[in-house]
């Protein structure tokens, strides 16, 4: 029992990273039907302000937190204007190959300038260095601010897609881009904002998986990418609650794979589930199925 | 010029004979060193599999990132034939095996996973390539990480001139046949295609099966030219690594693929001696090929034999004129 509880609170903590990054992906694929490749090197690049931040700067986790959410925030508004932006009426699949071109730009350019060697996340001290025990069970402090950050930054996502102006600028536009125009809505900075958002989460991510992990390298953002973007797949790819939802998944099944059976075998076990899954309900777990019109 | 001259397929064997020819003697010749001859059976091996990704991507129109998937149990299989059999026969076995194997592991998965659509497809076939690999990964008779070493080498400019060759040859066949009219027909408007009576599964899956027997045979070449194959050799970048070639090439241009192919092989030898920046240039030139050439180099046209009659012809009027 304990041991369940255990490798729960591993899953969760796990999940929230998966989640922060999944979030970023379902709103720029909502938004202009992309997967971008190139978001999971934004959550790279967030690791390494983070880390420049803290061990050369001094600063605390909370400045060091922000300042790699603004940068991201800039560098993903960037990538938009830059290398999308040009391709808006082009088929969707060439846009795609632009992605992976960005995506190569910034982790062989991050490894030209920081070269390719892991780099240690320097220990956090104090209070936040502390584990709490109870029986067998450990919950350190890490974990705990990690939830306790991806649950502020969540609520804060959802506030602002469902209450303020440019939230609802961007669920109009996900709707229906054309009719959204006509509407008086600015769709480039809509797609902007968008951006913005999602790279500040990938950004966070960064960070806080620097914290967890404590080693960092240009390609640590990889794989966690590919999987925080099943977990978008996964919940219904475009919605929001959906991201988190798989992301919390895709935590517990690894979490429970590597714990239970043979971690050798967890990936294969998730894109099993995620084959399945996507067998049964092709659009996600929350995804409606939208009959096609001719 | 005689009538015999002019018909198709006699313009096509010679031309193939002829780029035989050349490149056999250059390689004789020593023009081709042993280093060049590296780049050129990645050419060739990246030729099939841009070609076989294309009729499934570019043709069909169904979004596949699983290619490494495939061509990694192509060069498996070979390998672990070719090491217990160490001859010629044993090789053709191996290619032969490893194909047909991917083949019917393509149609296993294609049969439940090609109703899906779009990304959703493309993220299954990456699944799947991803199972594929952990499952190599985790095997005792393929060794685990460590991978299979010291694999004879069988493959020559001639074995991969036959099998680029035929790949292409037989590919761009099918592509003018009733069942290549069929499938791009399921590319360009699926409902329609239906409506027609076009059995939309069964094209899908078709396309999809014979990719992937193509991916097996790149596999297996690979296998036999390389010495050593591990896992992560076949991983999701491959699968990306094809996929841009086909992009880069034009989608639904055979032409185009072989080109493309051709021209990443050649810039990323002569980057070669860049290696700090090679992959930022790579991944530069990449955006800029894109932003600039949306529709690929070759769009959706194919280079064919009317482009050099096309050529004599106006140079021929030149001559009148002058």
């Amino acid at each position: 029992m304990e041991r369940l509880l255990q490798q729960l609170i591993n899953g969760i903590s796990l999940g929230s990273i998966y989640a922060l990054i999944a979030l970023g992906y379902t709103m720029v694929y909502g938004i202009i039907k992309l997967i971008n490749f190139a978001h999971c090197d934004v959550y790279m690049i967030g690791a390494y302000v983070g880390y420049f931040c803290m061990s050369y700067f001094r600063l605390g986790l909370l400045p060091s937190l922000l300042i790699a959410m603004v940068v991201c925030m800039l560098l993903g508004v960037a990538i938009e204007k830059i290398a999308y932006k040009p391709l808006r009426n082009a088929a969707r699949i060439t846009v795609l190959i632009t992605a992976i071109g960005v995506s190569l730009f910034l982790e062989y350019g991050t490894m030209f300038f920081v070269k390719a060697e892991t780099r240690t996340y320097p220990p956090l001290t104090g209070l936040l260095a502390r584990t709490f025990k109870s029986g067998s069970l450990v919950v350190s402090m890490q974990q705990i601010v990690i939830v306790g950050i991806t649950v502020i930054l969540m609520v804060l996502l959802q506030f602002i897609v469902k209450k303020t102006k440019i939230g609802k600028a961007m669920r109009a536009v996900s709707l229906d881009q054309d009719a959204a125009e006509l509407m008086g809505i600015s769709v480039d900075t809509t797609i902007s904002c968008t951006f913005a958002i999602g790279s500040a989460l990938a950004g966070a991510a960064g960070v806080l998986v620097g914290i967890y992990y404590n080693s960092i390298n240009p390609l640590m953002g990889m794989t966690p990418g590919i999987k925080a973007f099943i977990a978008a797949v996964f919940g219904g790819i475009g919605l929001i609650p959906g991201a988190m939802i798989g992301g919390y998944f895709i935590g517990m099944v690894e979490v429970f794979v590597s714990g239970y059976g043979n971690s050798m075998f967890r990936d294969a076990v998730l894109y099993a589930i995620l084959i399945l899954i996507l067998i049964v309900k092709p659009a996600g777990l929350l995804g409606k199925n939208v009959r096609e019109k001719v | 010029m005689s009538r015999l001259n002019e018909h198709p397929v006699i313009k096509k064997a010679i031309s193939l004979i002829l780029t035989y020819v050349i490149v056999q003697l250059l390689i004789s010749t020593n023009i081709i060193s042993a280093y060049l001859q590296v780049t050129l059976a990645t050419i060739c091996i990246n030729i099939i599999l841009a070609v076989s990704l294309n009729l499934i991507t570019g043709i069909t129109g169904q979004f596949s990132l699983g290619h490494a998937g495939f061509m990694s149990i192509g060069a498996y299989l070979c390998a672990m034939i070719v090491l217990r059999m160490p001859t010629i026969p044993g090789f053709l076995l191996g290619v032969f095996a490893g194909a047909i194997t991917a083949a019917l592991v393509g149609c296993v998965v294609g049969l439940p996973t090609l109703r899906l659509r779009g990304d959703y497809l493309a993220i299954a076939t990456l699944g799947m390539a991803e199972i594929i690999r952990v499952i190599f990964l985790n095997l005792e008779i393929t060794n685990g990480a460590a991978g299979l070493s010291g694999i004879p080498k069988f493959v020559n400019w001639f074995w991969l001139f036959v099998f680029t060759a035929g790949t292409v040859i037989v590919i761009s066949n099918f592509i003018n046949s009733s069942h290549g009219r069929a499938c791009i027909s399921v590319r360009e408007d699926e409902i329609a295609a239906d409506a027609m009576g076009i059995n939309t599964t069964k094209y899908k899956v078709m396309a999809f099966t014979f990719g992937a027997f193509c991916a097996g045979i790149a596999g297996a070449l690979y296998a036999s030219s390389f010495y050593f194959i591990e896992p992560s050799l076949f991983g999701f970048m491959k699968s990306i690594d094809v996929l841009v070639i086909v992009v880069l090439g034009g989608l639904g241009s055979i032409s185009g693929s072989v080109l493309a192919a051709v021209l990443l092989a050649v810039i990323s030898t002569l980057l070669q001696s860049f290696p700090e920046i090679r992959m930022v240039l790579y991944a530069l030139l990449l955006i800029i090929i894109m932003l600039f050439r949306p529709q690929g180099l070759m769009g959706s046209k194919e280079i064919t034999f009317n482009v050099f009659g096309k050529l004599g012809d106006m140079f021929a009027s030149r001559k009148r004129r002058v």
